[in-house]
């Protein structure tokens, strides 16, 4: 089968690759929305959706139902609505860039995905080698570079609805974006001078973060965020501002600006802008797991490769990788959790307030983790 | 395939940079902008150089660019409101032009294209990381301290410009005023 | 007027650190992740109807199956909508102990769609005819279907129990002299 793979052109490769993103992400992004909806409803003693299902599925005795509970049937008729009703174009806006603006959304969404690993499997020689689309050099700073984008779609859209709710959250979106831009790469600056020890390769992969955490030993094994507690922290915080969730969500605030920045939008361009934000929160969360959270790693101080050797998976590759997946998405999945379930604790903050966090604390407190860590590193690396 | 990307990169690159200067809409200009910058950070990738397109992806399209929409949005600036150029823009420009011009053209008539493979340490200091990290903070150090400060002065007339300079008088009226 | 000085103590650390509220705050809301839904699954489950509650007007009868409503027309004028309209009639033949009550309502609508459920007809009614019952969920398709008509309303209202026979004790009198 692998021999199959490589022997195929390399851009059958590539276009393969790329539907395979496609094909995880949409499904990610439509079951967070769905699980969304279900732990909201838990947060607030309801059950949430548990209604429909086609006639025939409820003929299936013990599954029909049980999915009906957990409301799997919604989303695909949640999705089939999105896709059939009708797509609104208002007369007052500036067309092509409003047809535009969720396609841009979408673009970077897709893109960081390529070069996020998500899974390892152990060649002949006992070395591990990451399951990614495009391993890069650069991984961090293309995730960064790329998901720098995303403000383009929420700017244009904003600006393209010539309407005034949309534009006040376009202009509270880039404002919010470039702000937490700075402390959220402020932030991992410390893992990677901490990764890159004087005499090895400089790298910024993703991937290289996870080998360095799964290192044997006390030191070796631990966890970035029980090492770096502040950077995972102003991380977090500041992926949360950049991905627009709560306590963050200023652009579509709908309290005050009815919808934000997509208020004119309907049926599958609303959407894309919907798969987006829940597409930019899982790649932000997968970054979360890799940098902070040792990545396929199953517990702190305990690698992978430990694992492999109890279940005499070392020379099955293919399982390996398989469980190395397992355990790479239940921490994201559990990373997502914790975005809703801030979502569904925390009112939303003032402009002012998002601005003040973000310039007189976040940052300042950014740089001083960084000098911090610079100078402690920079002793004990010597 | 290399031979056809770096055609189509480039001429996407060079069509949107002249839509830039032609455009007489701000907001068409400034994604015309995005494009090319796009452009040239994929020509940087067929060179190898990962480090420099996502930096100069990172730093123009993820900050400047969606500034210059964000001030532009904000001016909300019509394109017919366009005044005729002052002589003296018309005069510096040109000169920047021809001063550019004979930067290119010496670069062209001096330039020897170096035979494949002679210099081993040259190659991967676009792809590698450390290569290029060494290079700016040991050969090029003083250029990039330079370009530093001169930012920090822009940093600096930017505050100076904007922020407004009361009297003590007059400021002690008003936070009396206010309180 | 009198000047209300509200305290307002300063924020501790902690508050304005506001990381530990938040915490406090998570900690809540995952207690509320585990406890039970507080919701009911509405068609298949009902919530108890509370006594004095205002829902569908409906007519009644009394015990013996008769038809208690006079069409005073009371309810026709008190009623702040206009909703309700009586068209007042004979007492049917088929009747003879009721010949004496004079009257009945012909027609007897009730149009759903502009009643507020304010219960004004039933605190009116001095034949204790017209009740505001527990029936809250009625729909329809069209608006003349969201008319009650006469037998929609008695089908909806049935029996209660009350045995004032008002009517019977009139007659009984008319017949056997006052006893009072």
């Amino acid at each position: 089968m692998i021999e199959l793979w490589s022997n195929l052109p390399p851009a059958l490769q590539m276009l393969l690759k790329g539907l395979a993103v496609i094909a995880v992400i949409f499904p990610i992004a439509g079951a967070s929305s769905l699980a969304e909806r279900k732990i909201s409803a838990a947060f607030q003693g309801r059950p949430g959706p548990n209604r429909a299902i086609p006639i025939w599925f409820a003929w299936v005795p013990v599954i029909g139902p049980l999915l009906q509970k957990l409301g799997v049937f919604h989303l695909m008729s949640d999705g089939l609505k999105m896709l059939f009703k009708e797509d609104p174009l208002p007369g007052h806006v500036n067309k092509p860039y409003f047809i535009l603006a969720p396609i841009l959304a979408m673009i970077p969404a897709f893109t960081t995905v390529s070069v996020v690993p998500f899974g390892a499997y152990f060649d002949a020689a006992g070395h591990a080698v990451p399951l990614m689309l495009a391993n890069v050099d650069v991984g961090i700073l293309a995730v960064f570079a790329v998901g720098s984008l995303g403000v383009y779609a929420l700017i244009i859209a904003g600006w393209a609805s010539n309407s005034k709710y949309p534009f006040l959250g376009g202009v509270r979106a880039s404002a919010q974006l470039i702000s937490y831009e700075l402390s959220m790469t402020l932030s991992v600056l410390p893992v990677f001078l901490w990764v890159n020890a004087p005499g090895t390769a400089g790298s910024l992969s993703l991937a290289r973060v996870v080998e360095f955490q799964s290192q044997p030993g006390f030191w070796g094994g631990t966890w970035f965020v029980f090492v770096m507690p502040v950077s995972a922290f102003v991380f977090l915080v500041s992926l949360y501002a950049e991905t627009n969730r709560q306590p963050f969500d200023m652009p579509e605030s709908e309290a005050d600006l009815v919808g934000g920045f997509h208020t004119e939008y309907g049926a599958f361009k609303w959407s894309l802008f919907f798969v987006a934000e829940y597409s930019h929160m899982t790649v932000g969360s997968a970054v979360f797991t890799l940098l902070f959270l040792g990545g396929w790693n199953p517990l702190p101080w305990v690698p992978l490769s430990d694992v492999a050797v109890w279940l005499h998976l070392a020379d099955s590759p293919v399982l390996l990788g398989l469980l190395s997946i397992a355990i790479f998405l239940g921490k994201v999945i559990l990373s997502i959790f914790v975005f809703m379930w801030v979502r569904w604790t925390l009112p939303r903050f003032r402009y002012d307030q998002v601005m003040k966090i973000g310039w007189q604390r976040l940052l300042p407190l950014a740089i001083a983790n960084l000098i911090v860590y610079a100078l402690a590193i920079a002793v004990i690396q010597k | 395939m290399t031979d056809l990307l770096f055609l189509v990169l480039s001429a996407v690159t060079l069509v949107s940079a002249v839509l830039v200067v032609v455009n007489r809409n701000a907001v068409n200009a400034a994604m015309f902008f995005l494009l090319s910058l796009v452009g040239t950070a994929g020509l940087f990738v067929l060179l190898d150089a990962y480090l420099l397109a996502f930096v100069l992806i990172l730093v123009y399209a993820g900050a400047v660019v969606s500034l210059f929409l964000f001030i532009i949005m904000l001016l909300d600036t019509r394109p017919e409101a366009q005044k005729p150029f002052k002589k003296m823009t018309v005069a510096a420009s040109l000169l920047g032009g021809l001063l550019l011009f004979t930067g290119v053209l010496s670069l062209v008539l001096r330039f020897t294209p170096a035979p494949v493979g002679a210099d081993p340490a040259l190659a991967p200091v676009g792809a590698s990381l450390k290569a290029y990290a060494e290079q700016l903070f040991t050969t090029y150090l003083l250029p990039v301290q330079v370009v530093g400060f001169l930012l920090l002065v822009a940093m600096l007339g930017v505050i100076v410009l904007s922020k407004r300079f009361q009297e003590p008088e007059s400021r002690s009226q008003n936070s009396g005023g206010t309180a | 007027m009198a000047t209300v000085t509200v305290s307002r103590p300063p924020l501790t650390l902690s508050e304005r650190a506001y990381l530990p509220q938040i915490l406090a705050g998570m900690r809540i809301t995952l207690k509320h992740l585990f406890a039970p839904n507080v919701t009911l699954s509405y068609p298949e489950q009902r919530p108890a109807i509370p006594p004095g509650y205002r829902g569908v007007p409906t007519l009644v009868m009394d015990p013996h199956g008769r038809e208690k409503c006079v069409s005073c027309q009371l309810c026709e004028f008190v009623c702040p909508p206009k909703a309700i309209r009586i068209t007042p009639g004979a007492v049917p033949a088929d009747q003879p102990d009721r010949a004496h009550v004079e009257k009945a309502p012909a027609a007897f609508d009730i149009d759903m769609l502009r009643c507020i459920y304010c219960g004004l007809c039933q605190e009116v009614c001095p034949e204790e005819a017209i009740f505001l019952q527990n029936d809250y969920s009625l729909s329809g398709y069209s608006r003349d279907e969201m008319v009650n008509h006469k037998d929609r309303l008695y089908e909806l209202g049935g029996t209660l129990p009350d045995q004032h026979f008002k009517w019977d004790k009139k007659k009984a009198a008319e017949e056997h002299g006052n006893q009072h």
